[in-house]
């Protein structure tokens, strides 16, 4: 029961990262992608197992954990995956402000510096 | 010696680019020295080579993968490699005055150089792996000598076919080589040479031979790839005459000899390059024929002419193999000659058009005097070493080998290719030497400089020693190097000049007078003609070539486009996601995945109710996000703090308290950013604005979140009620303390065992903190979202009416009491930040976190005092703090090696200070202090970026109202 409806905690999550990232607007996908990095970090985490209130520390005096304790692999994975969704986040929401800034649009569809809409195609032949 | 001869002329290369562009004699000297070294070198191996061991240089490489710098000399080799090495010489000498100064002749020298080193490389190579990739640095380097004049745009396009049509051979042929060391089990030529009849046997023997041919044909400009070396021929002279006469065309068939007692014998070999071979052959004599461009008629020749090594070697006959090896070295000397006095006429008279020619010898008797000789031998006249091998040829192709249409052919084919050979070696001569004086040429010919024939006087002398007395010269060289490919299967073969009166001989003489005849027919046709053949002239490998290329690369790639292709992110989103959930959900199927059944384990209500705020707060957020951005926010950090409550009950105290942090400062990243971010301006309500389409298309984005969604619980909970199998992760727990030093088995393995992936992590960090800073830095910003906030204008308004009250005090009194409490947490903060670095190793907490809450302290700062008033108190450097974060997290990295140990490896000691008691004092610790020094800076760098914003928003706004008053005047 306890897997059952974390795994659901994880779909939801999911459904909600990609109904955000599949949004036109930036601000959107940008929650999208914060919502994302947790959902990410829930199913690393449940891949390692989960265990109930067992952390892998070692016990004073002791060389090896006495006894069963959770997966330590997993979690130093989500630290570091924390870390990168973090700065990801960071670099992406500095991108869209100053995105927003120059083209004075936040809608992607309406970016089109680079590629304008009417922009002819290259030539066919020599 | 071996290493020293193939690394020799690319060191020389590389010396070669240093040289300044004006210098281009000095560049020269070095290219001949190098040459003239290379020559030396294998001149004096010769006697070790002569008594037919083969010398060999091994150095492992990947000896895993079977691949060791293996170089190798037999006979064979050596031949090639003096022969690489002695028109070397010669082309650079030429060279030297053949190059103009205009011309950055130092660039040109260094590619002469690093082609010659690849070629010997080739010849040399005792690995076929090593052999597949000089092979492919011939072709790379041959590129950028045919491009070298790069500013012609027919050398570019010709640059570019050689390199699309040998490239493209050189790949197959490696998947060729590849498989013959699966079959063989070993890619060592040795191995390989004793190996014939287990390729020959093998299942896989065609596909092989079709691949090898593949790269052998294009690199030797064989039917029907040959129509890149005309083409080739925008290169300077010295190039063609040394990679396009005497080189990188032979490298074909060096490989078809190199690999001949191997592979040849079997019917497909003789019908694939026999075929091959006998088209080139014909062909390329008759189109030579047509040719108005003094080059062209020496590159169709040349195809020619290869085709004729070609033909010798799908025969399978020991004495065929032994006229192939002749013949490619005859054909180098005649040919290079050819090439480099066609490059003095085109020097001297400026056009290489024989419709403009005429009558040079009287200007220059010593060059037309040479392209004669060497003409001659070309077209195979006695007393000349073409004549020789020719007439081994012809011997050849009498001999009935295999009982085919093909065979009976061949003597036949071989008289009228040899019939043409002498139409356009008489043309060649004719055209240009003979005939009236020439009409209005562009520059007034005259005999080039001494030393610029010195080449050819050599190599046409030499065609005449080995016309005369082959016997006496090139007979035990030969010998060697047959010797080398045949083995004990070498036949008795005789060098004399004269063989009796034989069929061969008739067969000669019928070519001679023919081509003779055949000429004087052609000749009032041939001097006004354009350039190519009747009939073919149309059908032009170019052509052809460039409509595949254009099909391939525009043609269908725009229709791709056009169908599968969009420029919206959106849609591009789109097909990602779907993709993604077709992939998945296929494997998924196919493996047969069932989900395991609901095992019912007893559940906290706690829990199930803190996982149901969870869901709503996501789904919430989703909802909220178009029109109340706040809302939105707000319950984001709710789904955020399930998470970081999720990983407190299940274990992981560590990723609870960073995930905390982090959400935190991700809270403050986004409402710093949200005041400068478009508002909404549309109605929610409106009823227009919600077409049938917008609904549709939100439905099926829906759709497809929900069944990523659904598809992800299943995986989720699939693997959760699966029994963990054996991980490393128990290594992780029982070598943590003993190994690590620390009792925090989470914390040992980010700072110790997977050091090098943090100190990875937190170059990003640092990265991602720069980039934002730069994309900051000088940027302001939109007019849009300049004006004042409402709650400032409502506490402005307030003060204007109260009259005790001087605008903007109400600001600086919002939130005074909170702002006291937040100024007071700083050194709190700071304590806190300490204890979860140091308790780090041993308990939850660690670098990453304290730097996080170190942080945090900063911002408060900030949102309590403003930028202003921080930043005259603090004195704030985030730059430093990341770089000497990461140095010192580096350094801790790089001190293991002062000891012996892998980079990175941890010392653990415990230390008692005065106190704080005894603490974990491993090594560990100082790269966790870099750690906490980088994400401090960094995180802090990323906040004041944004925070300085609202200082340059006020001067930005006061910018706008002048220039709204100067329009208003």
């Amino acid at each position: 029961m306890i897997e059952a409806l974390l795994s659901v905690l994880t779909g939801i999550f999911f459904a909600v990262a990609v109904y955000l990232l599949l949004s036109k607007f930036i601000i959107r996908m940008l929650l999208g992608v914060a919502i994302l990095g947790n959902a990410v970090n829930l199913l690393i985490f449940t891949c390692g197992r989960i265990m109930r209130e067992v952390p892998p520390v070692i016990g004073q005096g002791l060389d090896v954990p006495a006894g069963l304790t959770a997966n330590p692999l997993p979690q130093a994975l989500i630290l570091t995956a924390i870390v990168i969704s973090f700065s990801f986040f960071a670099f992406l929401l500095v991108l869209s402000w100053r995105a927003y800034g120059e083209l004075k649009f936040d809608n992607t569809d309406a970016m089109r510096v680079a590629e304008p809409d009417d922009d002819t195609l290259p030539p066919l032949g020599y | 010696m071996l290493l020293i001869l193939v690394l020799a002329p690319f060191a020389g290369s590389l010396a070669a680019i240093c040289i300044p562009t004006q210098k281009g004699t000095a560049a020269a000297w070095l290219a001949g020295s190098i040459a003239l070294l290379c020559l030396v070198i294998s001149a004096g191996l010769y006697t070790v080579i002569s008594s037919g061991t083969p010398l060999r240089y091994d150095a492992a490489w990947l000896p895993e993968l079977g691949l060791n710098l293996t170089l190798r000399m037999d006979g064979f080799a050596w031949m090639f490699a003096s022969l690489v090495a002695a028109i070397g010489l010669l082309v650079v000498i030429y060279a030297r005055y053949y190059m103009s100064a205009s011309d950055p002749v130092p660039r040109f020298f260094a590619l002469f150089l690093a082609f010659m080193g690849a070629m010997l490389g080739v010849v040399l190579s005792g690995n076929l792996i090593l052999l597949a990739i000089f092979w492919e640095l011939t072709s790379i380097i041959s590129f950028l000598l045919i491009g070298y004049w790069h500013h012609n745009a027919n050398a570019r396009d010709g640059a570019r076919m050689a390199l699309t049509v040998t490239g493209t051979g050189g790949l197959c042929m490696f998947v060729g080589l590849m498989l013959i060391g699966h079959i063989v089990g070993s890619y060592d030529l040795d191995v390989v040479l004793s190996s014939g009849n287990v390729i020959r046997d093998h299942p896989l023997y065609t596909t092989v031979l079709i691949l090898i041919l593949l790269g052998v044909l294009t690199k030797s400009a064989q039917f029907p790839f040959h129509f890149w070396l005309p083409h080739a021929m925008a290169a300077p002279t010295p190039v063609s005459a040394y990679l396009h006469s005497a080189t990188l065309v032979k490298a074909g068939v060096f490989l078809l000899t190199r690999l001949w007692p191997v592979m040849a014998g079997t019917d497909e070999w003789f019908w694939i390059v026999g075929l091959a071979g006998l088209t080139t052959l014909l062909l390329g004599a008759y189109f030579a024929i047509f040719q108005q461009d003094l080059k062209g008629l020496l590159a169709y020749s040349t195809i020619s002419h290869l085709g004729l090594i070609t033909v010798l070697l799908s025969l399978g006959s020991p004495l065929a193999a032994v006229a192939a090896i002749f013949h490619t070295m005859n054909h180098a000397t005649f040919k290079a000659s050819l090439f480099m006095a066609a490059g003095i006429i085109d020097h001297e008279t400026g056009t290489r058009d024989m419709r403009r020619l005429s009558g040079l010898f009287r200007y220059m008797p010593i060059t037309a005097t040479l392209a004669m000789v060497a003409s001659a031998s070309m077209a195979g006249v006695p007393l000349l070493n073409g004549f020789l091998s020719k007439e081994m040829f012809f011997a050849e192709a009498i001999e009935t080998h295999k009982y085919n249409i093909l065979d009976t052919l061949t003597p036949y084919v071989a008289t009228i290719a040899s019939m043409f050979a002498v139409t356009y070696s008489i043309r060649f001569i004719h055209s240009v030497f003979f005939g009236p004086p020439p009409q209005d040429l562009p520059k007034v010919p005259h005999e080039p400089p001494h030393w610029m024939l010195a080449p050819i006087y050599f190599l046409v002398f030499s065609c005449l020693v080995v016309g005369v007395i082959p016997a006496l010269t090139i007979g035990p060289f030969l010998h060697t190097a047959v010797q080398s490919v045949l083995g004990i299967a070498t036949p008795v073969y005789s060098l004399a000049v004269w063989h009796g009166w034989n069929l061969p001989l008739f067969m000669s003489l019928i070519a001679l007078v023919c081509g003779v005849g055949l000429f004087l027919v052609m000749k009032p046709y041939l001097t006004t003609s354009i350039e190519g053949p009747p009939f073919f002239r149309r059908l032009e490998g170019q052509r052809i070539f460039e409509r595949v290329l254009v099909t391939l690369s525009w043609k269908w790639a725009r229709s791709i486009e056009m169908r599968a292709g969009t420029r919206r992110l959106q849609p591009q989103m789109r097909i990602l996601v779907a993709v993604a959930l077709v992939a998945a959900a296929v494997t998924l199927l196919l493996q047969g995945f069932k989900p395991a059944a609901i095992a019912f384990r007893s559940i906290d209500p706690a829990f199930a109710l803190i996982w149901l705020i969870g869901m709503i707060c996501a789904i919430g957020a989703a909802y909220q996000a178009k029109f109340h951005r706040l809302a939105a926010l707000v319950l984001l950090g709710g789904a955020g703090l399930v998470t970081c409550l999720t990983f407190v009950w299940l274990s992981a105290p560590d990723l609870a308290a960073t995930q905390l942090l982090v959400e935190i400062v991700t809270t403050v990243l986004i409402l710093l950013g949200l005041r400068w971010l478009p508002k909404r301006i549309e109605n929610p309500d409106d009823p227009e604005l919600m077409t049938i389409s917008t609904r549709l298309r939100r439905l099926r984005d829906l759709a497809t979140a929900v069944f990523a969604g659904i598809g992800m619980m299943l995986i989720s909970y699939t693997v959760m009620t699966r029994e963990l199998p054996e991980t490393i992760s128990s290594y992780f727990l029982e070598r943590a303390y003993s190994e690590g030093g620390g009792t925090n088995v989470v914390n040992v393995i980010l700072v110790d065992f997977r050091g090098f992936d943090t100190l990875g992590e937190i170059a990003v960090l640092c990265i991602v903190a720069l980039t934002v800073f730069a994309l900051l830095l000088r940027f302001r910003p939109a007019t849009e979202s300049l004006e004042t906030p409402e709650q400032q204008r409502v506490q402005n308004a307030f003060d204007d009416d109260h009259p005790d009250r001087k605008k903007g005090d109400s600001i600086a009194e919002y939130l005074l009491v909170p702002s006291v409490i937040m100024r007071w947490m700083f050194p709190v903060i700071g304590m806190l930040a300490a204890f979860l670095f140091f308790r780090g190793h041993d308990l939850p907490g660690g670098g990453f976190a304290a730097g996080i809450a170190m942080s945090i302290a900063f911002i408060l700062q900030y949102m309590a005092g403003g930028t202003r008033w921080v930043e005259e108190r603090l004195r704030i450097h985030p730059l430093r703090w990341m770089a000497i974060g990461l140095l010192v997290a580096t350094a801790t990295g790089l001190g293991s090696w002062l000891f012996g140990y892998p980079f990175l490896t941890s010392h653990a000691q415990y230390a008692s200070l005065p106190v704080l008691g005894k603490i974990p004092l491993a090594t560990a610790i100082l790269f966790d202090l870099g750690v906490f020094a980088l994400v401090l800076g960094a995180t802090v760098l990323i906040l004041i970026a944004l925070a300085h914003q609202s200082v340059r928003a006020p001067r930005a706004q006061m910018r706008a109202a002048k220039m709204a008053a100067k329009e208003n005047a």
